[in-house]
């Protein structure tokens, strides 16, 4: 049998040849090492959601479908689901949202475009810093201090705007006490603790816009923010979006400040400014210590659904910033 | 958006508006400094209406910030600063009581790397000066039909582009990007047009287009065009400055005159042994 000489093949029939790089003793230890590190986060991730889900089995299979749907948590009696909590949850994280995104928003817009070289670092540092600062100390100071001065503000909102759209009424719109522990404290209260998050996403996006667009718009004589509106938020539409999820998830999650505020609830809040609401991290963290049994599992599966809740919109703030460049429109 | 196809004739005279003399730029002693490093200094250079004035020098000579200096840009460099006025129609741009903004609407610049707007389209680009501006109409009419379009032929670029001009400006090849951003500038009808480099990226097809371009609008509008390419100095421009930042001194200019004086009769020893490429 005669054996064609490879070399006189031509096109596919050509063998390609096998291409190998043989990597050194420290190469394969040390990748092995990173492999590992990488894989272990991944795996405690796991870990946790299986955790939660084996914990929170009876209660999930007691419960059904109704976990989701009951509004009441009676353990004892054997009626519990997460309904009102969830909707507490959603409530404080929108309201969270509508101090956190202008603030954010106005913020990094200032850090990166019109604050001047010498305080750019410092607001910078600053900014991380809030980041940095305990949620507790948040939860004091909001506790001892914000919710007095927003006690006014709420009321202010409850008597002008109340009888137009009903769910900003309270029922004693005369008495200061109708307005504390509502799920609008929380929310802004919250709100504070997320800016710093929203900050740091939308700056640091803002600061890739081009700088070749950027003095292309000026050059065509744009003011400051002609060039803002045309290259750096079209450019940094998808860190502006991504910062919100992020801060969304980040006030889902948000526990001790919540926990301070709220007078625990299990009615489905239709007015926000009135006294009383919940949040599954506020929930979990006033009835753990004193769970057992059904009680527990209840808790572990309140846990479950926030943690997939937060997940996703992680995940999905992730895959938005991620996009950054590659879809974002210049426009006018 | 409709599009006013006309001919397939590239040689079709272009539908320019009336002729006009455009404003010339005078430098007076202009010096400028990076923090407290100097790249320039006393630089005199007259700019004649409608004519093609090249900056040439080896790299780091200062062309570059002179350039930016002639429409403000050079003031966005943070630690950046300067002495002298530039005169446009004997006004200094540089005068307090003028914005900005008002000097750069009169002087457009052209930069060394191709800068359309990449998801905006070609139409869009080009009309991008007068959005800037607020002066561009809310929906395109038969007026910015013509705008664009006339700004696309002065830019020679319409017959590539015209059938498509709803295309986003990065779908372009970058000589055509280059050639959209020269539309773009041309579009806001300014005095003077500053080119940084324009064909420094460019391969020699697209180089020979832009350079068409500039022959082109010469007349139309004042041209300061910075290049290291001396061939190309020497078939674009009327009138030619050579910089030079050497023994110590901050960039400055060496010899100025007509292209042809400078090329073909240089006064300085260093301007003859820059032009004919024994250094730099």
């Amino acid at each position: 049998m005669s054996t064609v000489d490879p070399a006189l093949l031509v096109g596919a029939e050509r063998a390609r040849r096998t291409l190998v790089v043989r990597p050194t003793r420290q190469d394969v230890t040390f990748v092995a090492a990173v492999r590992g590190a990488a894989i272990s986060t991944l795996v405690v991730m796991a870990l946790i959601g299986i955790f939660l889900f084996i914990g929170a089995w009876p209660a999930l299979e007691q419960q059904g479908f109704g976990f989701l749907t009951t509004t009441d948590w009676l353990p004892e009696s054997g009626t519990f689901g997460i309904a009102s909590l969830l909707w507490g949850t959603v409530l404080v994280g929108l309201f969270a949202l509508v101090v956190a995104v202008p603030i954010g928003f106005g913020a990094a817009l200032f850090i990166s475009e019109y604050a001047p070289a010498a305080i750019k670092k410092p607001l910078v540092t600053l900014v991380d810093l809030m980041a940095a600062v305990p949620a507790i100390i948040y939860a004091l100071w909001a506790f001892i201090f914000l919710q007095e001065q927003l006690l006014g503000v709420a009321q202010w909102i409850a008597v002008h705007f109340g009888g137009i759209l009903p769910f900003l009424s309270v029922k004693t719109p005369d008495s200061p006490s109708s307005y504390t522990s509502s799920a609008f404290i929380a929310g802004i209260a919250t709100g504070v603790v997320v800016v710093p998050t929203v900050c740091s996403i939308m700056r640091e996006v803002f600061a890739q816009a081009p700088q070749g667009e950027r003095e292309g718009a000026i050059a065509l004589g744009a003011t400051r923010w002609g060039m803002i509106r045309t290259v750096v938020i079209p450019f940094g539409r998808s860190g502006i979006v991504g910062g919100i999820m992020l801060g969304l998830g980040r006030a889902l999650g948000e526990t001790i400040v919540v926990y301070s505020i709220i007078a625990p609830d299990f009615t489905l809040t239709t007015h926000p400014l009135q006294s009383g609401t919940n949040t599954i991290a506020a929930h979990i963290a006033s009835r753990y210590s004193e769970s057992n049994g059904i009680g527990l599992a209840g808790l572990l599966g309140a846990g479950l659904v926030l943690f997939f809740f937060t997940l996703i919109i992680n995940t999905l703030a992730g895959v938005v910033v991620r996009r950054s460049r590659s879809g974002a429109a210049t426009e006018i | 958006m409709t599009q006013t196809t006309q001919t397939n004739d590239p040689t079709t005279t272009i539908p320019v508006a009336p002729s006009r003399i455009p404003a010339g730029l005078e430098a007076r002693r202009i010096s400028a400094w990076f923090g407290d490093h100097q790249v320039l200094e006393d630089v005199d250079l007259v700019m004649a209406p409608g004519a093609v004035t090249a900056l040439i020098g080896p790299s780091g000579c200062g062309k570059s910030t002179f350039l930016r200096i002639l429409n403000r840009m050079h003031e966005l460099v943070p630690g950046a600063s300067l002495a002298g006025e530039v005169l446009l129609e004997g006004q200094d741009i540089y005068d307090p009581a003028l914005r900005p903004i008002e000097s750069r609407r009169r002087i457009g610049m052209v930069f060394q790397k191709a800068n359309p707007f990449p998801t905006m389209s070609i139409y869009d680009n080009v009309l991008a000066g007068l959005s800037l501006t607020g002066k561009k109409p809310r929906r395109p009419n038969a007026e910015t039909d013509g705008l664009v379009e006339q700004s696309l032929r002065s830019a020679g670029l319409w017959e590539e582009v015209k059938t498509r001009l709803a295309s986003p400006g990065a779908s372009l090849s970058g000589g055509q990007q280059q050639r959209l951003c020269i539309a773009r500038a041309l579009a806001v009808n300014p005095d003077v047009l500053l080119m940084d480099e324009p064909c420094s990226a460019l391969d020699p097809t697209s180089t020979r287009r832009v350079e068409e371009t500039i022959r082109q609008i010469a007349g139309e509008v004042t041209v300061v065009i910075v290049t290291h390419n001396m061939q190309q100095a020497h078939r674009v421009s009327d009138h030619c400055a050579f910089f030079l930042a050497a023994e110590g001194r901050p960039g400055h200019i060496v010899e100025q005159g007509p292209t042809e004086d400078i090329f073909e009769r240089p006064q300085d020893q260093r301007t003859n042994d820059y032009v004919n490429g024994r250094f730099g």
